[in-house]
């Protein structure tokens, strides 16, 4: 089943006087507990079409549904949220808030929910388990190296529960072995708790871990590797 | 309140500079109140005065004497009841760094005249008997340490030479508005030791109604309009306006240049807290990716803009209002009265929201409205 849908969108930017068309008429699905990589060249679309399934972009024309919901209807009130309920997103340079501890930067999520302090105290003690930090609630982001902050990163997209998990670039910034504990942990989040992800990469070792790859190139997928079964892509 | 972590944490990401803003704020304010209190005082002292009670001055000026014998005839008008004259004396105690009122009355007249005046009975009876006895305001005899029954001695500038008094009595206002920060004393002791041969500054008369006082002073200058010493007479509300007047040139001055600092303390304020808002684009483009609507994300800076605003309102109000009571400020006897009145915290508060509106609101706007892809773009 399609938990993302994308229908003949359209997106186009004005850079001064000049229009630049990053999709014309772009169709694709991403099933339900799929584990999806989007690769390209820089200017080929990718982050737009992370931002467009996030409700953080909305198409030019055409329809992004995601989980049965028009996201590309959606007000802002309504997108913002959608979002909290529904995504989950990690960034390339983490963005922590600094003046948070690990604990605070994963209950922010939970702050935006009726859920008691107990019961957020829980759900964020249970993320920062997943991602095998439960030993540095109380650590700053400055008190943490690149890897530690991008699992708190992840345990901040995934403490509300999330359907959908994107990634844009979250191994950019991180040494091998890094790169591998957070690729090792999206892989069990996609095994284990059956988590959508879609990560958005340069890196080829990064894009193996997923269970299918798209390529886009000028707002076109190009070519789909190792797609994995379910998957269903179309170029538009 | 579980965005209170959040708040705290933006408000103590550059303690120093949240300290600073808060205390610009508050000292801002506290200028604020301080300034309007020396308006407000001066403003009650102006409307200080009986209705029951007139004034004549001569009608050259208060520096200019009338005779003592005025008296008799004043007291002859129809309409007046009592009758009592004081002088100005201006002397100086010690090194004359600090300066009070001190002026010379017809002790029985004055006092009966003036039941705002609250003195134990046996130390009136001791004033009025002793003719070198002086009676001291409550809060000058507390200031200098004086006891009843000791002896000051004080250097005369008008009537040259080494004048000493025996404190007989103290006085406390019942008024808040009467100066508890002067000395009187006998006007005959200062007319026999000079031999002016009965001069005296100014007349207070009692009259029987006050809608009767212009007919009245009408009256009085009639008497004396042909006389060597023409007489000037009003109310006694006009007379303290005379002098309050003179003052509020220099209040009105004082409170242009002051409400100019004021307000340019409060920009300094405002840029602060506009710059904190600033910086953390990124942060706010980062929550709204979270989750956290426009509306969410406006009432957080604000409430950031608030907290400051009304911290330093707190503090610099606050302190006005307890540190010019608890020290019993009368800037030196010029202002007796002197407190900050609840309108004058109104308005210092009205001002502390206004500046949280002016503050917050444009950062306040321009987080709700932040782009987030282009936020994110800029800072990816």
């Amino acid at each position: 089943m399609a938990l993302v849908e994308i229908r003949n969108v359209h997106k186009s930017f004005r850079r001064d006087a000049e229009r630049i068309d990053v999709f014309s008429g772009l169709s694709m699905d991403i099933e339900q507990g799929s584990f999806t990589a989007l690769m390209g060249p820089s200017g080929s679309g990718k982050s737009t079409l992370l931002n467009l399934i996030a409700g953080l972009d909305q198409p030019t024309s055409g329809t992004v549904r995601v989980g049965g919901a028009e996201v590309s209807a959606m007000t802002p009130a309504q997108l913002a949220e959608w979002r909290s309920r529904n995504v989950g997103f990690v960034f390339q340079q983490f963005n922590l808030l600094p003046v948070l501890t690990a604990f605070q930067n994963v209950e922010l999520p939970l702050l935006l929910t009726r859920l008691s302090k107990k019961e957020r105290d829980e759900r964020v003690r249970i993320a920062l388990g997943v991602v095998g930090l439960d030993d540095r609630l109380q650590h700053y982001p400055r008190q943490l190296s690149g890897g530690q902050e991008q699992r708190v990163a992840i345990a901040r997209a995934i403490v509300a529960d999330p359907t959908l998990v994107l990634l844009d670039e979250p191994t950019g910034q991180l040494d091998a072995r890094s790169s591998q504990e957070v690729l090792s942990l999206l892989g069990r989040l996609n095994d284990e708790f059956n988590k959508t992800i879609i990560i958005v990469t340069h890196d080829p070792h990064a894009a193996e871990r997923a269970k299918r790859q798209l390529h886009l190139d000028k707002g076109t997928f190009v070519e789909q590797a190792r797609t994995a079964g379910t998957a269903a892509g179309a170029v538009g | 309140m579980k965005f209170w972590t959040l708040l705290r944490a933006n408000l103590g990401r550059h303690k120093r500079r949240t300290l600073l803003t808060v205390t610009s704020v508050a000292l801002a304010l506290f200028l604020f109140a301080s300034l309007r209190t020396v308006i407000t005082t001066l403003r009650a002292a102006s409307e200080f005065g009986s209705a029951r009670r007139l004034v004549s001055t001569n009608a050259s000026g208060l520096i200019f004497p009338l005779p003592v014998a005025y008296a008799n005839r004043l007291q002859a008008v129809p309409g007046v009841e009592k009758v009592t004259w004081a002088n100005w004396f201006g002397g100086q105690y010690g090194d004359g760094k600090r300066f009070f009122a001190n002026f010379a009355v017809d002790a029985r007249t004055y006092l009966d005249l003036y039941p705002e005046m609250s003195v134990p009975a046996d130390q009136r009876e001791a004033f009025l008997q002793d003719r070198s006895g002086a009676l001291i305001g409550s809060r000058l005899i507390d200031l200098f340490g004086w006891k009843v029954g000791q002896n000051v001695t004080l250097r005369g500038t008008i009537f040259p030479g080494d004048w000493t008094f025996t404190i007989r009595g103290v006085y406390t206002p019942t008024d808040p508005v009467i100066n508890d920060d002067a000395m009187m004393f006998h006007w005959e002791y200062l007319d026999e030791r000079t031999g002016r041969g009965g001069l005296a500054g100014w007349y207070i008369m009692q009259i029987d109604r006050p809608e009767n006082g212009p007919q009245i002073a009408k009256a009085i200058d009639d008497l004396f309009r042909n006389s060597s010493a023409p007489t000037k007479t009003g109310t006694e509300q006009a007379f303290n306006a005379s002098f309050a007047t003179m003052w509020g040139n220099v209040g009105l001055l004082m409170n242009t240049i002051g409400m100019a600092v004021v307000f340019a303390i409060l920009l300094v304020a405002a840029n602060a807290m506009m710059m904190s808002a600033r910086e953390r684009t990124r942060e706010l483009a980062v929550l709204k990716t979270i989750g956290f609507s426009d509306r969410r994300l406006f009432g957080l800076v604000m409430l950031e803009a608030g907290i400051i605003t009304i911290s330093g309102a707190v503090i610099g109000l606050g302190a006005a209002k307890i540190l010019y009571r608890a020290t019993n400020f009368n800037a030196a006897g010029f202002l007796p009265g002197f407190d900050v009145t609840v309108p004058t915290l109104g308005l210092g508060g009205a001002i502390a929201l206004l500046l949280m509106l002016a503050s917050g609101i444009v950062p306040a706007l321009r987080a709700a409205r932040l782009p987030v892809v282009a936020a994110l773009r800029n800072v990816e």
